[in-house]
Order: C-alpha cells, then structure tokens, then sequence
C-alpha cells in the first residue's frame, strides 16, 4: 500500500491514486474547519465570511479589531480569568489525588480492584449532561451551586479518570525492582517516592494533569449548571455567544484556543517520546 | 515489605511435619498473611482519598438523581390530614369522597397557604393532570379568607368545579405515595390513570420519538465516522513511520480543539451567508436565491458531530490496524487472491475489534451529547440530553429531567459493559 510497487496494472494505479484522494479529502474535512477560522478572525467587518477584500488580499480587508475587542471587552476579560482561576485547582486536586490512586492501584495486591476502577473511571464514561444534572441536584442540596469550590471540585472530578489512566499506563513500564534496590539501600517509602519513582513516572503524570487541564479548561456543560454569573469561563460565554449575540470575537477567541491547543499538543508529544526514551524503547 | 524474608517459601511448608518460622519464631504462613494484608491495606490507603472525593463529588450526586427520578414527598408532605383520609376512599365507587376529607383538605390547604407551599405541590401536580396548578393555585387564594365552618363540599365546588370531579382527588390519591413510577411512565409517554398504566394520547408523545432519534442520529454519527475514519486509519497504518506521525498531526489537532471552538467553526462554515454557501454561489453551483440549508436542522448536527467524533473512531482503528502483520495479506495475494479477496477475507476480519471499539466509543459519546445539537441542531436535531437540559433549567420539572437521566444512563451503561468487554477499561488510551 505504502508505496506503488514497479510491476503495478493499470487498475492498482488508479486505485491507489484515487484511494489517496479519498483520504486527502477527509483529512481536509478534518482540519479545514480549524484552519478556516484562523482568517476569519482578521476580518474587518463583522461578518463571518470572506469578503471581497479579504479575497484580494488587500490590508484594508484584515484588522486586529475582534483581538482588541477580546482583549479590552470585561465581559471576555472576566470569562478568562475565571476560566484560568478554575483549571488549575481543578488539575491540581486531580492530579495528586490521581497519581496517589493510580500508583494504589498498580501494586500487586488490590481488594476489589476492578469494581473500584470502575468507579474512578465513572465521571469519564457517564454523559456530561447526566453529571451536570445530578451535580446540580446534590450540590443544590449542599450549598455548592453556584458557588467557585462547587465548579472546582467538579471540574476536579471529571478529570480524575484521565489521570489515573496516563499514570497506571506509565506505571506498567516501571520496573518495581528499583523500588526495593532503594528500600534495601535504606531509603524510607517517602524518599523512594520522591527520589526513584517520581522521576521515571513525571512524563505520565504531567500529561494526566494536561488532560485533567484540558478537561476544565473546555468544559461548559457542568459549568453551565454549577456555576453561577460569577463563575462565567470562557466556553461559557462563547456557548451564550453563539446562541445569543453571534459576534466574530468569538472567532478571535477560537483561534486563540487553537494555539493554546497546538501547544498543549506538542508538549505531550515531548513528553510521550521522552516516556519511551526512559523506557527503553526507540521513539517512534 | 521489606521486614520478612519470604525467600524460604519455596521449601513447601504443607509438606514439612515441622512448622517454619521467621527468624522472630512466629510461623512463616502467619508472617506471610501479614506482610499480604499489610500491602494491600497500603494499596487501599493510597486510593482511599481518591475514591472517597469520587464518592462525595460525583456518585453522590448521581445516587441523589436516582432517587429523585422516583422520589414523590410533596403530596404527603403538604396535605398529611387529606391523604390520611383518601387512604379510605375508593375511586372506583364513582363518587367524590365525604366531608371528612373536604375538612381535612381544608386544614391542610390553611397551613400550606401560610407557607406558600401550596402553588409548587400545584405545579408538580400539573405534570400529571393539566389543570392541578390552577386549581391549587385559585383555591389557595380564596381559602385564607375561609373559616373553619364554611369548608363544606358545596363551597369547594363553588370555588372551582375541580374539586367535584372523582377525577381530580384520584390523582391526589394516586400520588400520595411517597415514591412514584410516575416520572419514568412520563419519560416512557405513559401514564397513570384508574384503570393502570396506558400510554398518553397520541399527539401528547414526545420522548419515545426523541429517544428514538437520539438513537437514530447517532449511529448515522457513528456509521459515518466509520465510513471516514476507517480509510485514513488504514492509511496512517500502511503509511512508514515518519509521514504517518506528520499526518496524525491532523487528525489529533481537532481531537485537542476546544469542542465549541469547532462547534462555532462549523457554524461559521455552514451558514446560509457562510463560507460553503458562498463558494457554492460562486461556482455557480447554487443559485444566489437557492442557498442551502444546512444549519439549525439534523444535517448540521450530523456533520458537526461527524467532525467532532471522528478523532474517536480513528485512533482505536488505528491502534488495531497497526497491530496487523502485512504478511497475512502478502500471503493471501501470494495464493492468487485478488486486491480485493486478499482485503476482505485477509485484511478486514482482523480490524473488527478496531471498529467494535471505535463504533461503540463514538456511539456512547453522541447519544449523550447536549452541547453541539443545541448549538446547530435546531429543534429537529437534537437529542435527548436537550430535554434533559431544558427540563432542569426551564420547566423546572427535576423529577422528569432525573427519570430521563436515569434511563439515557443505563444505555450508556449497559453499552459501556459491551465497550469493556471487547476492548477493557485498562486498555482506554489517549492521544
């Protein structure tokens, strides 16, 4: 498939060509809608399509002015710093709460395992609008709606699972025979946490807490029904955006997420080869 | 761990008449139990803070909407004295129940006036038999001026005619109990009447026809993510090294996007005055008068979804189809078999448990979408957790929102038992 061979018929050729096409045409399905957005948000008018200007490239066509909105408008203003006072708790709490269970849950031993992962992995798999609405409820009875510790904490929820699977699947190629070299060396559990096994794990634990990150950061469903004006993050207010006023800021703002994106995506591909490397194993 | 010496086990202790111990005279069995018991309360130590937070952050929460999809105590809990004296009452004798509960209601109706409770039992009524809210409502105005003699069954009826119907105090009585299927036959279109559960009349049914698009919708989300994700995978996996990580760029940027930052993109493309339109216009493919509708209906929920679910559909394919030797193939042309025989019977059968686990991922993942159909799904696009959305913040009918909660949740489960058998939860992976 990879590569045509000399001896190919006719047929083969127009196939492989034609199979190459499909797929380019997918890819361009895959990647046009994100890439479109990045032109659009220079748009000098306020309107969400080309315009002639634009088409002809000619300066007058592009402006700064969606940026400048974003960037001096409160409302946006206030949406992102809320958005940036929630994740990082949220990814903190998960984080260490994550890597202490994931670390308990890969020791030989566990009671109950597989009932207990199942729980742990929950917030994952049940639909966000189902833990939207019973977080509603509960939280309503407890005093946490509407309130910051009641988002953080539920953001801190819903990015628990992906920390405990980055970290188990790191913790699978790790050699535990390194833990009892330290202990018989007369390391105490604290120190070979820290000084032996910490290390080789960073990769996977860091890349849990940018899923756990990312899972805050994008979240709106849970954030929508928990959080009250005061906690209004940034998917927040580009959903009421969308739905109410459509303004092209919301454009700017896109594409100001992609690039958070792109970098989220390559730190983990960093980490994913140094995990290898660690490993043992030739990056792929 | 590190305090026994299990290196003496391989002696078999069962078979040796005398007894091993540790150098501290303590039977080895013994020891060793110890040393398992203590490993495993560590291992449990470890999870406990974990698994408690996940307790009290997020089942507790799903445990309080179970039981508020079933959960009834208004009617008891505002007219105590009334349902007392119902729980004698026979619907089926034809006729209104005696003065004795007209007094009771009465007295019951004077408390929960004072504390205004009485226009919310009215609205939870209302969900049952339409009619309730204002009923309530009308008689909880004129009863604070009422004195305790005048409340005869004559009075009542003058009030509202309601209240001289067998009608009106059998739906009293029927929800009397303080747990009620009634919100799930609601979720189902059914409903509660003296001769026992039958189904709403036809132009009142609404969820047996959303579940059943919600259904619909997403498996032609899923179907048509195979449909592309099943070609690119193929691709990515025959493609060398080097060009199929470039190319898995494209597919794992979207896969990292912001969900609404595609959901807007897509609304941006597929406007009447967007860019598809536009460059259709201008091809002159569509006349200027004839652009297409392709937002606000089922056609751009299905696209946009297609577009935000297919990095789901593509990644397990491809982690299964990387796993697939080329020689099979290789080996089957070598036996004469065409391109095609050598796919379809070497090639494609292997990749099944790729497309099981792709297709059901995709499928649990839409059937519980709420943002993107409200976004661009209009009022024939979308799905079931719209309701439930609307239901918690508009209507305020929690009960029904739990009820259709409860059930999308055991689809999901029951799928995600079928996900863990073909592919297992330790084998999820990311990016």
């Amino acid at each position: 498939m990879s590569a045509l061979p000399a001896y190919a018929s006719t047929g083969q050729r127009i196939w492989h060509y034609s199979f190459r096409t499909i797929c380019g045409l997918i890819f361009f399905f895959l990647i046009f809608p994100i890439l479109v957005i990045l032109p659009l948000s220079f748009n000098a008018e306020n309107f969400f399509t080309f315009t002639k200007e634009m088409l002809a490239f000619d300066p007058a066509g592009y402006s700064f002015k969606h940026y400048e909105d974003f960037f001096t408008n409160p409302d946006w203003q206030q949406a992102m710093r809320n958005s940036f006072a929630i994740a990082p708790v949220a990814t903190l709490l998960a984080t260490s709460f994550g890597t202490l269970a994931a670390i308990g849950l890969s020791q030989q031993h566990v009671p109950y395992r597989s009932a207990i992962m199942a729980i742990l992995i929950s917030p994952m798999i049940v639909p966000l609008i189902i833990s939207a609405a019973g977080m509603y409820f509960f939280y309503s009875r407890i005093g946490l709606q509407g309130t910051y510790v009641g988002v953080v904490l539920a953001h801190a929820a819903l990015g628990t699972p992906f920390v405990i699977i980055t970290v188990t699947a790191t913790l699978v190629g790790f050699d535990r025979s390194l833990v009892r070299a330290a202990a018989s060396l007369g390391a105490n559990p604290v120190t070979t946490f820290f000084k032996v096994q910490m290390p080789l794990i960073i990769p996977g634990v860091v890349s849990g807490a940018l899923f756990a990150f990312i899972t805050s950061f994008d979240e709106v469903v849970v954030v929508l029904f928990l959080g009250s004006a005061g906690q209004k993050t940034l998917p927040w207010q580009m959903f009421t955006g969308l739905r109410e006023q459509i303004s092209p800021t919301i454009l700017a703002v896109a594409s100001l997420m992609v690039a958070i994106s792109v970098v989220l995506l390559t730190v983990l591909e960093l980490l994913r080869r140094r995990s290898e490397r660690l490993r043992g194993l030739s990056p792929s | 761990m590190n305090t026994q010496n299990p290196a003496s086990t391989d002696t078999g202790p069962d078979e040796n008449p005398q007894v091993l111990t540790t150098r501290d005279g303590i039977p080895l069995k013994v020891s060793l139990a110890r040393a398992l018991r203590r490993e495993k309360l560590r291992a449990l130590a470890l999870i406990a803070p974990l698994l408690l937070f996940v307790l009290i952050t997020f089942a507790a929460p799903i445990a309080d909407m179970l039981f508020r999809s079933v959960e009834n105590g208004i009617v008891s809990e505002t007219l105590p004295k009334t349902v007392e004296v119902l729980a004698t009452w026979d619907p089926e004798s034809g006729e209104i129940p005696d003065q004795a509960a007209f007094t009771a209601l009465y007295e019951d109706l004077k408390v929960a006036v004072e504390e205004k409770t009485h226009t919310r039992l009215g609205s939870r009524l209302n969900y049952e038999a339409s009619g309730m809210s204002s009923l309530f409502r009308k008689t909880g105005r004129r009863i604070g001026r009422m004195e305790p003699a005048e409340a005869t069954v004559e009075r009542f009826i003058d009030i509202d005619k309601d209240w001289g119907t067998v009608e009106t105090w059998a739906v009293l009585k029927r929800y009397s109990p303080t747990i009620t299927p009634g919100y799930f036959l609601n979720a189902a279109d059914m409903q509660l009447t003296a001769e026992g559960v039958e189904m709403k009349p036809e132009n009142e049914r609404i969820y047996l026809y959303l579940f059943w698009r919600t259904l619909f919708l997403s498996l032609t989300i899923t179907f048509s993510c195979l449909l592309l994700g099943y070609p690119v995978a193929f691709l990515l996996a025959a493609l060398p090294a080097r060009s199929a990580n470039l190319l898995m760029i494209l597919v794992l940027l979207p896969f990292w996007t912001s969900l609404l930052v595609r959901t807007s993109a897509w609304k941006v493309l597929l406007q009447q005055q967007g860019v598809i339109n536009d460059f259709l216009v201008w091809t002159g493919l569509v006349s200027d008068a004839g652009r297409l509708v392709m937002i606000n209906n089922q056609t751009g929920t299905i696209i946009a979804m297609t577009h935000i679910l297919l990095p789901f559909m593509i990644l397990p394919l491809y982690s299964v189809m990387k796993t697939i030797s080329p020689s099979y193939v290789r080996a089957a042309k070598s036996l004469g078999a065409t391109d095609w025989t050598a796919f379809w019977r070497g090639y494609f059968p292997q990749t099944v448990p790729g497309i099981g686990a792709g297709a059901i991922l995709v499928f649990i993942l839409a059937i519980g979408y709420y943002i993107t159909p409200e976004l661009v799904g209009g009022t024939d696009g979308i799905f079931i957790s719209n309701r439930i959305a609307y239901h918690i913040s508009t209507s305020l009918n929690w009960g029904l929102a739990a009820a259709l909660g409860v059930i999308l949740l055991l689809a999901v489960m029951l799928l995600f038992y079928v996900y863990d058998k073909i592919v297992g939860i330790d084998n999820v992976k990311l990016g």
